[in-house]
């Protein structure tokens, strides 16, 4: 660098400032174009052989039919020619060339049995084998109106009952002195930490088993990202408006709004899972699970009601509070039973958790006895109570 | 595949004796189209395929299957009869250059003259090849090919003939000619053997001629023998070499049947089975026989990975006559089974009209493809 060089003068060139971004990338395409028009090495024709990469979906099980949605998340086409099952050809439909990032459905003609293991080769054009497994065949639900109340009826039972039933323990919240409301906060907190690490590991593990070519585990942490920047961003405008209205004392009410959400969010992926585990007969419905889940999810109403202690909540608000929290689950059921995508349940997995992280950011300065201070005795026993109340909870569901 | 075979189930009991067997898809045949460029077309199997009568076979029987596999009874767990491939019987025989259906009869006697003295000097031309070849509907397998085709062709002599077999390596690989018999070493057609006369390994662009006398009467073999011996034998350099005995057989109806596999994703166990390398072709296009004529099966098994193959008949017995090595059968049965490289000459006739399955009693082939009917008329 030279001593004597001058700083560019600013505005030294007349162009619109939409013509120097799109500079750099015209001439991009210039260039790649000459590449491509000169022959130059490096494009046209793939060195080696194509790479031939398939991942399973969803299978679906009816009386006499297997069905296998498939997706390309490799970098060529892949036309599945044959289909084995536990080594046995059979005829099925819907095969040919898939392109990248495509997807079909294969529906193999097989007398398959209730409740055994079979082992599925996808034969390529080029004789190359992709495997699909399933643990133990149960006939798929059709989707109808009585699945569809059914599935809404589990959203109920597992979401919003029990969150309903935990909000009736305002009443206690609001005649609690200050540390124990700071307890129940640290609890909700201890709570949330728990839900989101849950979700992080199920999200990770639902990826890792879905197509890689969407991102995998990276939708997990795109998902939370995104979902995070989202929530902070409407929590900073709704501080915004309620400072310019003045409305002091509405604080509880926005937190207890933003657990909901988070908590919703949670009860979404809850609902995904469980409606993807009854479509694949993988679920054990009964009282047990009802109630294992009914009790585990009570204390995520108790996490919500937590800051509305020194807040005015009429019922229609309290009620509303209650769905946005219990009722995703409703449609977390539906979509997990029906059209459960690896990817996209990835992605929802992950906001949920950038959503759980953003709201223990906003509750933690309540945790504090004294603003700047430490956390104390109360604050460290609510957030222990919290994960282990989940733990423990969370052994009673056994899904 | 390595996993052990599975049970088919039909639980009520309603899988019908006559049933066609399941497949749909428009059907490809193209019974002339031989070798392409096989220096040696065969003289005998035209004639043969037209000798016998098989109407409503090519056309009708394919186009029945068709509209009718699936017909009648969907049981509680659906209706197919039979494992079979998608898109039944569309492997494109013009472009593998063979048709499994023609290879039935193909029988290549190579050309004669008569050496000073009186006695027969046979002579065949073989080009080793790499050819792309579709072994299932779709499935395409880069194979190693004897003159194009897979097996190779059926070398067909007399006892006590001279013969010469020039083997023109024209793949991108060595290659040999391994011929079992009775011979000298270095016409064994093996690496390291032979190499001082011309013959042993043989490299890409070279040629040799193999000379030796036809014997042992039999069913033999021959294969390459280069290393890796498994995977050079697995892509399809194999081929039947028939020594018929100096008095002949009886007049009969002959086949011959090589079974064999592919290893298609290359993890040392096979994806498709065959007879004469389509899997499931003689289920879609049942072999045409005479009701009470004498039916000769030339059987070889060539499946590289697996231990054993075996061939099983419905609805009959036949004479087993293990290598062929004697005129006297050795038993009366319905199933032979073999390991690689064992083979036998197995004699029957059908006494009753009807469509008879044929397959692996080792059912795990039998469901990937080993399968196929006999249409007696």
């Amino acid at each position: 660098m030279e001593a004597g060089s001058e700083p560019v003068p600013a505005h030294s060139s007349r162009a619109p400032a939409w013509l120097l971004g799109l500079a750099p990338l015209a001439l991009l395409a210039v260039a790649i174009a000459a590449i491509a028009a000169l022959g130059a090495p490096g494009l046209g024709e793939r060195n080696g052989v194509p790479v031939e990469e398939l991942a399973v979906e969803r299978t679906t099980l009816r009386p006499g039919e297997i069905a296998l949605t498939v997706r390309n998340d490799g970098p060529d086409p892949v036309a599945v020619e044959q289909v084995s099952v536990n080594d046995a050809y059979f005829p099925f439909t819907g095969g040919g060339e898939i392109g990248r990032l495509g997807s079909r459905t294969l529906s193999v003609s097989y007398p398959w049995v209730e409740g055994e293991a079979y082992e599925i080769f996808l034969l390529t054009s080029t004789g190359a084998t992709i495997e699909a497994t399933i643990d133990a065949a149960a006939e798929s639900p059709a989707v109808d109106a009585g699945f569809i109340g059914l599935m809404a009826l589990l959203g109920i039972y597992v979401g919003v009952i029990p969150v309903a039933i935990g909000m009736l323990w305002l009443p206690l919240v609001r005649r609690a002195g200050p540390g124990l409301v700071r307890g129940l906060l640290a609890f909700t907190v201890g709570l949330l930490a728990f839900l989101g690490a849950d979700a992080l590991l199920e999200g990770l593990e639902i990826a890792a088993a879905g197509p890689q070519a969407f991102g995998g585990a990276a939708l997990v942490l795109l998902g939370a990202s995104g979902s995070y920047l989202l929530m902070a961003w409407i929590e900073a405008a709704m501080r915004d408006r309620r400072r310019r209205a003045r409305t002091a004392g509405a604080g509880g009410m926005h937190l207890a709004l933003l657990i909901a959400v988070g908590i919703g969010l949670h009860n979404l992926g809850e609902g995904l899972l469980i409606g993807s585990a009854y479509a694949a007969g993988a679920l054990a419905l009964g009282a047990f699970l009802v109630v294992g889940f009914a009790i585990h999810n009570t204390t995520e109403g108790l996490a919500i009601v937590a800051p509305l202690s020194r807040t005015r909540a009429s019922p229609g608000r309290l009620a509303g509070l209650g769905l946005v929290a219990g009722a995703p689950a409703v449609l977390g059921a539906w979509i997990g039973a029906s059209l459960f995508d690896p990817s996209l349940v990835s992605l929802l997995f992950g906001a949920g958790i950038g959503a759980i992280v953003q709201v223990v950011v906003q509750i933690w300065p309540a945790l504090r006895p004294a603003a700047g201070s430490r956390l104390d005795g109360t604050a460290f026993a609510g957030l222990l109570g919290g994960v282990a109340a989940m733990y423990a909870t969370g052994l009673l569901i056994g899904a | 595949m390595a996993i052990p075979t599975s049970q088919r189930h039909d639980p009520d009991g309603l899988r019908g004796p006559d049933e066609p067997p399941a497949g749909t898809g428009k059907r490809v045949f193209s019974r002339r189209r031989l070798l392409a460029g096989g220096a040696l077309a065969s003289f005998s199997l035209p004639a043969l395929h037209e000798l016998v009568p098989h109407e409503g076979l090519h056309g009708g029987d394919g186009d029945a299957l068709a509209a009718g596999g699936h017909r009648g009874h969907a049981t509680a767990t659906g209706g197919h009869e039979h494992a079979a491939f998608a898109g039944g019987a569309g492997v494109d025989h013009a472009a593998n250059g063979f048709d499994p259906s023609a290879m039935l009869r193909d029988f290549d006697w190579g050309k004669t003259r008569r050496l000073p003295g009186g006695r027969v000097l046979r002579e065949w031309e073989i080009h080793a090849r790499d050819r792309e070849i579709e072994v299932a509907p779709g499935v395409h397998y880069a194979a190693w090919t004897y003159n194009g085709r897979v097996p190779g062709p059926t070398l067909r002599c007399r006892e006590g003939e001279r013969l010469r077999i020039r083997f023109v390596n024209a793949s991108t690989h060595p290659h040999t000619m391994h011929f079992h018999g009775v011979h000298s070493s270095f016409m064994d057609g093996v690496p390291g053997i032979g190499e001082g006369t011309g013959g042993g390994e043989i490299e890409p662009g070279g040629s040799f001629d193999y000379e030796f006398d036809a014997e042992p009467f039999g069913m033999h073999l021959y294969h390459c023998h280069v290393a890796p011996l498994a995977a050079h034998i697995a892509k399809g350099l194999y081929g039947a070499f028939i020594i018929d005995p100096a008095r002949g057989r009886p007049e009969a109806d002959e086949l011959v049947m090589v079974m064999n596999a592919f290893d298609t994703n290359f993890d040392f166990s096979n994806e498709v089975y065959a007879v004469n390398t389509v899997g499931f072709h003689y289920q879609h296009h049942p072999i045409a026989v005479h009701r009470d004529e004498l039916v000769r099966i030339y059987l070889a098994n060539l499946v590289e990975y697996d231990p054993i193959n075996s061939f099983h008949l419905h609805g009959n017995f036949f004479h087993h006559y293990p290598t062929g090595t004697s005129l006297e059968p050795a038993e009366l049965t319905d199933i032979v089974v073999q390991g690689q490289a064992q083979r036998c000459i197995l004699e029957l006739r059908f006494p009753k009209p009807g469509r008879y399955m044929f397959h692996a009693h080792k059912t795990e082939f039998a469901e990937l493809g080993w399968t196929g009917f006999f249409e007696v008329g």
